[in-house]
């Protein structure tokens, strides 16, 4: 699994970072900032969540077919 | 009395999708008053029943889709074919009266009323005000004004206090007049002049007066800040469209104007109606007295459970837009209720129910798509710091009038309580 970040839609609602701050975090502008793009297990049922929470869409999940 | 009530909800009628003017509604026109913080009112639950969608009328006279379902109440919202610009014909709520409407008009509108790029340009300019880091740097601030606060509640000795006046209101105020800048010896002005913008029943020329009092008022400080700027929100703002040449000084006083109101009203309200549900749930309570780590999911739960903003979040629709079965028109208004969406018992298992452990973080009570809250995560933090503080340092709080005395805000654009006996 990876997550992408879109900053171009991002609003710094902060909902990933309260989420887990192991994986995301924000730049001074408030835009995300991923701390990995690879999260691990619960980290990645975490960044699952964060992805559902993202009020304006700039995350997503890309399941990784060697993964599976 | 609205028990009679006919309603037409989209997909079960034909005329439900032809546009305002045509189809039955329910009788009751919205905004509907909101009694008991515990019960959600009679005609949400009646369209609920229905279907995620109904066209209801509103008190304007004009009608509007009314959005029940969570699901689709975040589509909708994260649905940019669906315009803030409240100076939009049919957007819900909005007086039709020629004053207020030209008074609209007039003003530049803040960021709550942009679409698409020009509200991510604004949105952008301030997010690094409100970043997770920034608001976790506040913490110290926070708990100390907290601190004090209820330290002058445990000096009275009589033992109780309006909690309104105590601590729900002057905390939030003071922390968000710290941020932007503005000097606290005004806040006492603010107060008296937000509440009556944030009821529907507050007349148009009130609410045109204090507009201009307020904006009046946000000229005069900014035009300070301009010539002596100090470390705070509001200048360093104005030195980065300064900087940029950007600088627009009536754009600025509706910007400050918005995170004021948002600052003072809404954790205020929250504070109150959250120690209201903490303390009809003691056994739950006791577990967050217990250990402060429940506290966090506790507070989202009381966000969800209450969402006092509910119709604050209303569109218009900018196209022709399908959401199932039913067609809303280019034109229609659309009220997202929050409320509705985080009752949603597809969603929310037994919605009616304060379960502070619940975990869920998936409301909408700050909203959702590109305009969700942006100070949420300041809302937050300071709720979670005034829980824990009120309840470690004043065990025995408890209400000090019958729930059925306490003057709840049934009429108010952001529900809350008026005042909140409490004793200990």
């Amino acid at each position: 699994m990876r997550i992408e970040a879109n900053t171009d839609v991002c609003i710094g609602a902060g909902q990933c970072v309260l989420t887990d701050p192991t994986v995301f975090d924000q730049h001074d502008d408030g835009i995300v900032m991923l701390v990995t793009k690879h999260p691990e297990g619960e980290a990645a049922q975490r960044a699952r969540d964060a992805v559902q929470l993202c009020p304006s869409g700039a995350l997503s999940l890309i399941e990784e077919p060697s993964e599976v | 009395m609205t028990e009679t009530a006919s309603i037409t909800t989209a997909g079960a009628s034909s005329t439900a999708t032809s546009g305002p003017g045509s189809g039955e509604v329910t009788d009751a026109e919205f905004p509907v008053e909101r009694g008991c913080p515990f019960s959600t009112p009679a005609e949400y639950e009646q369209i609920r029943e229905h279907a995620p969608l109904a066209k209801v009328r509103l008190t304007t006279g004009r009608e509007a889709w009314w959005i029940a379902g969570h699901e689709l109440a975040r589509a909708v919202l994260a649905d940019r074919r669906f315009s803030s610009d409240r100076r939009r014909d049919n957007f819900p709520f909005v007086s039709t009266d020629p004053e207020t409407r030209k008074q609209l008009q007039d003003q530049p509108i803040s960021m709550l009323g942009m679409d698409g790029a020009e509200h991510a340009q604004a949105r952008r300019a301030l997010m690094g005000e409100f970043t997770v880091r920034r608001m976790a740097g506040l913490r110290p601030r926070i708990q100390q004004i907290v601190d004090q606060h209820i330290d002058e509640m445990l000096s009275s000795e009589q033992r109780s206090a309006d909690l309104v006046e105590a601590l729900s209101l002057p905390v939030p105020s003071l922390v968000i007049c710290e941020l932007l800048g503005v000097p606290y010896a005004d806040h006492d002005f603010f107060q008296a002049h937000t509440g009556p913008l944030v009821r529907h029943n507050t007349p148009s020329q009130v609410r045109v007066r204090i507009q201009e009092e307020l904006n009046t008022y946000l000229g005069g400080l900014i035009d300070r800040k301009v010539a002596d700027p100090t470390d705070d929100l509001l200048s360093r703002q104005i030195a980065k469209q300064r900087a940029a040449g950007t600088f627009d000084r009536t754009s600025m006083v509706s910007m400050a104007f918005l995170l004021l109101i948002a600052g003072h009203e809404t954790t205020a309200n929250m504070i109150s109606l959250g120690v209201v549900g903490l303390l009809q749930h003691p056994d739950q309570l006791a577990k967050i007295k217990e250990d402060p780590e429940k506290t966090p999911p506790a507070v989202e739960e009381l966000l969800r459970y209450f969402s006092i903003t509910d119709t604050v979040t209303a569109r218009v629709a900018t196209e022709d837009v399908q959401l199932g079965d039913t067609t809303i028109n280019a034109g229609d208004g659309v009220v997202i209720s929050g409320l509705a969406a985080d009752h949603d018992p597809t969603v929310f298992t037994d919605p009616t129910r304060i379960d502070l452990e619940r975990g869920a973080r998936h409301h909408v009570a700050f909203g959702f798509g590109p305009h969700q809250c942006i100070g949420q995560t300041l809302a937050r933090l300071e709720l979670q710091i005034v829980f824990d503080t009120l309840f470690r340092r004043i065990p025995t709080l408890r209400l000090a009038a019958p729930l059925d005395d306490i003057p709840f805000k049934s009429d108010a654009i952001i529900y809350g309580a008026e005042e909140l006996p409490v004793a200990w």
